[in-house]
């Protein structure tokens, strides 16, 4: 082998074992941090995986936000309109969170069933709905209906 | 009258494009100089035409015409007139209106400062532009047309989005498209230079001013975004890999790609076809950031009013530049000969790991963005990618860049050798390891492992590139004439590298000795944080031109020294009803003060976000050193030089590979 052949074969191994390394470890942190979305009637149904971060969205119940006075503790409960459920909070909420407003939240689930939120994600806009949300009213209005029709 | 004036300047414009995009090109390849010689004055009336329509659209903001649909909708008659005029580009039909405008430009711009190029390459050049131009201006015609009108009229606008009303975002669409843009001309450089079986060093020569032109306008406006999203958004943050953030980013780094690899072009006369796919995938880049940001696919500030036959318009013009552009260079590409060799330890070698580097992060960082959109297509769930992963691939690729980049530049084209290597960077390398540990523990009195090879590798960097310049220079009769004598490209580049350290650095103590406090406070209530005694003063109301305000107020002091009085606001939008925060910032090079308001908690308390952040301001800081570095090279004499050169050559006769 001439002197370039050899050259260009080690830097094209090199090359290639390294592409090859940096996509195993991508994919092996992308399979860590993906979150998956649930809807509130997923969670009551006990869908939801315990001891990992995923995301929730619904609308903000009217009513529902309560406050502790002395601290930033807040808590508040989200449905699509079939299920509900409760999600607490220790933050500055983002400006346009308000009840009736379609939210995501990013947290884990606690042993009594609530949401511990790290994140609240109300976006932009205030007649804007995230779509992960619309998409959940839309199954649990069609699962509601099915249900009603069973029994 | 006038908007309609207006549509038909743009319609007229898109129908020279078309001919533009034609007329040239039939020339070249037929040898007819009639229709070669068309494409410049077709960019220029093109431009013209299109400086028209945005002109007129600018005047019905000025003037308050609410009867043209896209102002009634992004303007009103109480919106200060600053922001009137920027409410041009602050919406979908307006941002691509001055996108094709901004492309006109650069043909004319292209077509002004290529005198001395063989006139069929410019023709082709123009030609590959004025295609490009028919694509986004039928877009903006038969899609989103921003002369629509209104019928009838409505009594007012409904107002910018308030988001958008502050100075960085005034600037950061403009920067950001001139970037975009601009690497339409290097693929269009690279498209001719396949068409007319061109490929040499001549060819890499020429591109090279363009590319960095349109890479420095890149850097900037994602700066401007990123410092942008820091003021405005209220969070502190600068940056969240956003999936629009990415879309601005991804061309970036294929763009940093790009330059390193034409220089390897330009000299060596090597790496040529690699290149051409750079260019190739820098511009697609840049449509597919079009496609994401624009088509409603995802969520954020960025995305307007979805409507789906733009999000399949955008894909479609995506798909034919993709596929159209790879099969010209399936085409050509094998006639291209490589003619360069090198050892292993050489410059060329350098500049392939970057090349490698930067291409294998903007793939993790590709399919982090575009994985959940792919499952959502698919209906296969709705999964988010978090900053998690990014941060978790990208990090581990930028150390290695880094520390290559320190090497680099010092290396020789074609073979270098440990022993002369080591000699000059061992002192580097001491001192670097030195310091890394020194400087952050000095400064903060705490470390962790990632500060310090963040420190480490940033200290390497500037030591090496003040070795490089000693080197170069103390051959000449004295230090400063050797300093005077090195061209204005290196001291770019070195600039450019320069920018990267600090903006490690800046990254790196921010984000490790960043303090933060998110509390209620009365009136009266008082937070030490980072040495600095934070006192709640009150709140009291103010108003603006079409907003009213409540503002808190905190006073910030030393050990008893006064230092800052920070003003937060949270205001109310009166038009769209929307809330906004304005964080009150005491900006330094060493710190920034940082208060945010939240939401009031009754009893007079607020919730207050509090943020101490070290060398943050160093992070936008040296990517101001990387644009004037991209400027100086830019404007390298050399670039002009080549043009007399090539005034006397015959235009048919290749120009020689190596360098004066």
């Amino acid at each position: 082998m001439r002197p370039k052949q050899r050259n260009r074969l080690i830097l094209a191994i090199v090359i290639v074992l390294f592409v090859a390394i940096s996509a195993v470890l991508a994919l092996t942190a992308l399979q860590e941090n993906i979150n998956l979305f649930y809807s509130p009637t997923m969670i009551a149904n006990g869908e939801a995986p315990q001891g990992r971060l995923f995301r929730a969205g619904g609308m903000v119940s009217d009513g529902s936000v309560q406050r502790d006075p002395e601290s930033l503790e807040i808590s508040f409960k989200l449905n699509d309109e079939v299920n509900e459920i409760l999600v607490k909070y220790t933050g500055i909420l983002p400006d346009l969170f308000r009840e009736g407003q379609g939210i995501v939240v990013q947290g884990k689930l606690a042993p009594d069933g609530a949401v511990m939120a790290t994140e609240v994600l109300a976006k932009h806009d205030e007649n804007y709905m995230p779509p992960e949300v619309e998409h959940a009213l839309e199954t649990a209005k069609k699962m509601g209906v099915a249900n009603a029709g069973k029994e | 009258m006038l908007p309609e004036l207006g549509n038909f300047a743009l319609i007229l414009a898109m129908t020279i494009a078309l001919a533009q995009g034609i007329v040239p090109l039939v020339g070249a390849a037929r040898g007819i100089p009639g229709w070669v010689a068309f494409a410049r004055p077709a960019a220029w009336v093109q431009f013209l035409l299109l400086i028209i329509s945005f002109s007129i659209l600018t005047y019905a903001f000025v003037v308050n015409d609410f009867s043209v649909a896209y102002v009634a909708n992004h303007s009103n008659s109480a919106l200060p007139l600053m922001y009137r005029i920027s409410a041009v580009w602050g919406g979908h039909e307006g941002s691509l209106l001055l996108w094709v405008m901004l492309m006109a430009g650069w043909s004319t711009a292209v077509g002004l400062f290529s005198k001395r190029l063989p006139p069929e390459m410019v023709a082709r050049v123009l030609a590959v532009m004025g295609l490009l131009g028919v694509g986004f201006a039928s877009f903006v015609v038969f899609t989103s047309n921003p002369f629509d009108r209104y019928f009838p009229a409505p009594m007012d606008g409904r107002d910018l989005n308030p988001m958008l009303q502050d100075f960085g975002l005034i600037v950061h669409p403009p920067m950001l498209y001139m970037g975009y843009v601009g690497f339409s001309v290097a693929f269009a450089f690279a498209i001719a230079a396949l068409l007319g079986g061109r490929l040499d060093a001549a060819w890499a020569r020429w591109s090279r001013p363009w590319t960095i032109v349109a890479w420095l306008f890149l850097t900037l406006g994602i700066s401007l975004g990123s410092w942008w999203a820091y003021y405005e958004l209220g969070w502190g943050g600068w940056w969240f890999w956003d999936p629009v953030e990415n879309a601005s980013f991804l061309p970036w780094l294929v763009g940093t790609a790009l330059m390193h690899s034409l220089a390897v072009s330009e000299k060596r006369s090597t790496f040529k076809g690699w290149t051409v796919l750079l260019a190739i995938f820098a511009f697609s880049l840049c449509l597919l950031g079009t496609f994401l940001v624009r088509s409603g696919v995802l969520t954020s500030v960025h995305a307007f009013a979805s409507d789906p036959t733009r999000g399949v318009y955008v894909l479609l013009l995506l798909g034919i530049v993709v596929g159209v552009s790879l099969v010209i260079y399936a085409w050509r590409a094998p006639q291209v000969k490589s003619a360069g060799n090198f050892a292993l330890l050489s410059r060329e070698t350098f500049l392939l790991g970057n090349n490698v580097l930067l291409v294998v992060a903007t793939a993790t960082i590709l399919i982090g963005t575009i994985y959940p959109l792919i499952l959502d297509a698919l209906d296969l769930g709705k999964i988010s990618v978090g900053p998690p992963y990014f941060n978790a691939v990208f990090v581990p690729l930028m150390i290695p860049l880094v520390i290559a980049l320190g090497i680099g530049p010092l290396s020789r084209w074609k073979q270098d050798s440990f022993e002369r290597l080591g000699k000059i960077l061992r002192f580097a390398l001491l001192i670097s390891l030195i310091l890394g540990v020194l400087w952050p523990w000095m400064l903060f009195g705490q470390l962790d492992f990632m500060v310090i090879v963040g420190a480490t590798i940033s200290i390497w960097l500037v030591c090496s590139i003040l070795l490089d310049l000693f080197y170069r220079s103390r051959h000449k009769a004295s230090l400063w004439k050797g300093l005077t004598s090195q061209s204005l490209s290196y001291y770019g580049m070195s600039m450019a590298h320069l920018g990267v350290a600090v903006t490690v650095i800046g990254i790196t103590f921010s984000s490790y000795y960043s303090l933060e406090k998110d509390l209620r406070m009365a009136p009266g209530d008082q937070l030490e944080l980072g040495g600095y005694l934070f006192h709640f003063d009150g709140v009291r109301d103010n108003h603006g031109p079409n907003y009213t305000a409540t503002e808190g107020v905190v006073t910030v002091t030393k050990n008893g020294e006064p230092v800052a009085t920070l003003y937060s606001q949270k205001r109310n939008y009166t038009v769209q009803q929307m809330p906004m925060t304005e964080a009150g910032i005491d900006p330094g090079l060493f710190r920034d003060l940082y208060i945010a308001m939240g939401e009031p908690l009754g009893d007079d308390g607020w919730a207050m976000r509090i943020y101490y952040k070290p060398f943050i301001r160093w992070i936008w800081l040296g990517s101001l050193f990387m644009v004037f570095g991209g400027i100086l090279a830019a404007s390298d004499r050399r670039y002009r030089l080549m043009e007399k050169r090539k005034a006397g050559l015959n235009t048919d006769a290749k120009l020689a590979v190596q360098e004066s």
